[in-house]
């Protein structure tokens, strides 16, 4: 008996959301008395046996010799030779966009229970049940698995990271790997460095800006905070920002710790996609905003005044 | 060519969300439904611009309802498509509607399926990856762009920082989002072709969910916000650094 968490990784490069998942994996295994395995999917360029920092006592690397599959379906069929291999009764997987591909597709190969988006450990005290971010994030569901495998994938920024754990072994595994059905003609890397959903902090702004030219100083911002940066809808739809950074409803759902929100007027389908950040803090010159309803710090001023001198108040702090 | 395009229904993006029966059920009181946004700005879209540009591509709509879907499923027919089904179903997880549709693909041989990313209600993301691994399809996820250029599709895709182009081959399922279509608004000549398209009603293959949903649960409330003046910068970010803790 074992839980399996399937590791993310992008270019063989572990990614943050791999950390939660390990650590969540690593609880879930303490809690249910079975041991916790990691899966790594491909070549990485990572010391493997230092994610047992997160937990884990056991790393297992399918096929690390050759570069990670870009079929989805290949990669199910990976996971779930490895899941029969270690007895797994659970998997865990990230609710990032590879394991929004890979999950769904080991659950209807296997039919074992999927439950996405999870933000907490289960309740096993009687039967699997696991809590869920539903309504784009204005409500939860506890969703009870009914199979004897279960399947869940963390959502970003849910779970607390593990750290101390002693180096974990890595057993490699050959596999027979399925042809893939997609083939890739072209790769290109986003302008921004730091991914939305992993970010700790997010500053977005919305139509108070007036227009593109004026986002030199939200990236200014973003880069002494450290942050990534994120829009409203109308600010995608003019195409002032590229579409990737449209959070909200119909967007991008993020949960980062401290989400800065400037010249946004707060619509009910944009606080859906932002309401489960730690903090916010709202930036509006209209006191009226709804958005100072669901923020924690605000102020009320106009945006073009306030953001640089935020700046330069962050950076103060920094000693930057 | 034969696409399907997957519809659910939502509720509106302004529906109040409150629970009933002891917060186990979504009350549906005065709520307004709609097509969820992924279903009709992308994928339905999509399929509709591939249909304009060659017109003998049969385009059907399918979902997964009880009676109460079909005025929503009208409505996608009269932003386009051919005909629609309907499997007379109140789904109770993603892997019974996923299961649904996939005996129709199979008996309606279709080489491109099209879904939302997720819907807004339930969020899964999930029925594409579903139903491709039911029925052993390719399957391209969070699909940005798709053109079809001799007999295979080419999809755009987000991954982890950043995008990429792939070909593939027909069949697959492919699920959509931003970036794919630009939303449309229906005209009355649409409207008024919908009412006399094909709305077939199926009924369901026998298939247990293999999840239930136990409960609903509201975020707690926010306890108010911290008001700072315009020229007190330093004191927001003291408060964020000592109080907040998070910069
Ligand atoms: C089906 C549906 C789905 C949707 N999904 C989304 C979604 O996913 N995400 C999303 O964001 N929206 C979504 N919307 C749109 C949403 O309803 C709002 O229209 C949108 O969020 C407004 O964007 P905004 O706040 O940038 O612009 P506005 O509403 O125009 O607000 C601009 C704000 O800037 C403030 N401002 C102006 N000048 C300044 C200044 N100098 N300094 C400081 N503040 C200033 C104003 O007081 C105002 O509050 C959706 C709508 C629908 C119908």
């Amino acid at each position: 008996m074992s839980v399996l968490i399937v590791i993310d990784t992008a270019e063989g490069v572990v990614k943050k959301s791999a950390f939660e998942t390990l650590s969540y994996g690593a609880d879930l295994a303490a809690q249910l008395g079975v041991n916790a395995i990691g899966l790594l999917l491909g070549a990485t360029s990572e010391e493997a046996g230092s994610l047992g920092q997160y937990g884990i006592k056991k790393i297992v690397q399918a096929n690390p010799d050759q570069p990670r599959a870009d079929d989805p379906t290949v990669l199910a069929d990976l996971v779930s030779k490895v899941a029969a291999n270690e007895q797994s009764q659970v998997i865990v997987f990230s609710h990032s966009l590879s394991g929004k591909a890979i999950a769904p597709i080991v659950s209807a190969k296997t039919k074992a229970g999927l439950v996405t988006g999870v933000v907490e450990l289960p309740n096993t005290s009687n039967g699997f049940i696991v809590k869920r971010a539903v309504f784009s994030g204005k409500a939860f569901s506890h969703v009870r698995i009914d199979t004897p495998i279960k399947l869940i994938s963390v959502n970003p920024n849910s779970y607390k990271i593990n750290t101390g754990g002693a180096p974990a072994t890595l057993e490699t595994i050959s596999l027979p790997a399925a042809a893939s059905r997609i083939n890739i003609t072209k790769r290109q890397k986003s302008s921004n460095e730091l991914l939305l959903t992993e970010a700790e902090t997010v500053v977005s702004a919305g139509r108070g800006l007036k227009g593109p030219e004026n986002w030199g100083m939200i990236e200014e911002l973003a880069k002494v905070m450290g942050a990534a940066t994120a829009c409203s809808r109308p600010v995608a739809d003019a195409h002032w920002r590229p579409h990737n950074e449209h959070v909200g409803q119909t967007g991008v759902a993020i949960a980062p710790t401290l989400y800065v929100a400037i010249g946004i007027s707060g619509a009910i389908q944009h606080l859906a996609g932002v309401n489960r950040s730690k903090v916010i803090v709202v930036i509006n010159k209209d006191p009226e905003a709804p958005f100072f309803k669901a923020a924690d710090y605000g102020i009320v001023g106009d945006a073009f005044e306030v953001v640089p001198a935020l700046t330069a108040a962050v950076k103060k702090l920094k000693g930057v | 060519m034969k696409i399907l395009v997957c519809i659910s229904k939502t509720p509106d993006t302004t529906a109040k969300i409150a629970f009933a029966d002891n917060n186990t059920k979504f009350d549906t009181a005065g709520v307004q439904w709609i097509i969820n946004p992924y279903d009709e700005w992308y994928a339905l879209v999509r399929a509709i611009e591939l249909k304009e540009a060659k017109p003998d591509t049969v385009l059907h709509l399918a979902t997964v309802g009880g009676a109460d879907a079909d005025p929503i499923i009208r409505k996608a027919l009269a932003l386009g498509g051919d005909e629609a089904f309907r499997i007379n179903l109140d789904g109770a997880d993603c892997y019974q509607v996923a299961y649904q549709l996939a005996q129709l693909i199979t008996k309606g041989g279709y080489d491109l399926v099209l879904t939302g990313k997720e819907t807004i209600d339930y969020n899964g993301s999930s029925l594409g990856g579903m139903i491709a691994g039911i029925n052993d399809l390719a399957y391209v996820s969070l699909a940005t762009q798709l053109e079809i250029s001799d007999n295979k599709a080419i999809v755009t895709r987000e991954i982890e920082g950043g995008e990429e182009v792939c070909e593939v081959a027909f069949p697959l399922v492919i699920s959509a989002q931003k970036g794919m279509a630009e939303a449309r608004i229906p005209n009355m000549r649409g409207i008024m072709a919908a009412r006399t398209k094909p709305l077939s009603v199926i009924e369901p293959v026998a298939q247990d969910p293999l999840t239930t949903v136990t409960a609903f649960e509201l975020p707690a409330p926010k306890a108010g916000v911290k008001l700072v003046a315009p020229d007190q910068v330093d004191e927001l970010v003291r408060l964020l650094h000592q109080e907040a803790k998070v910069l």
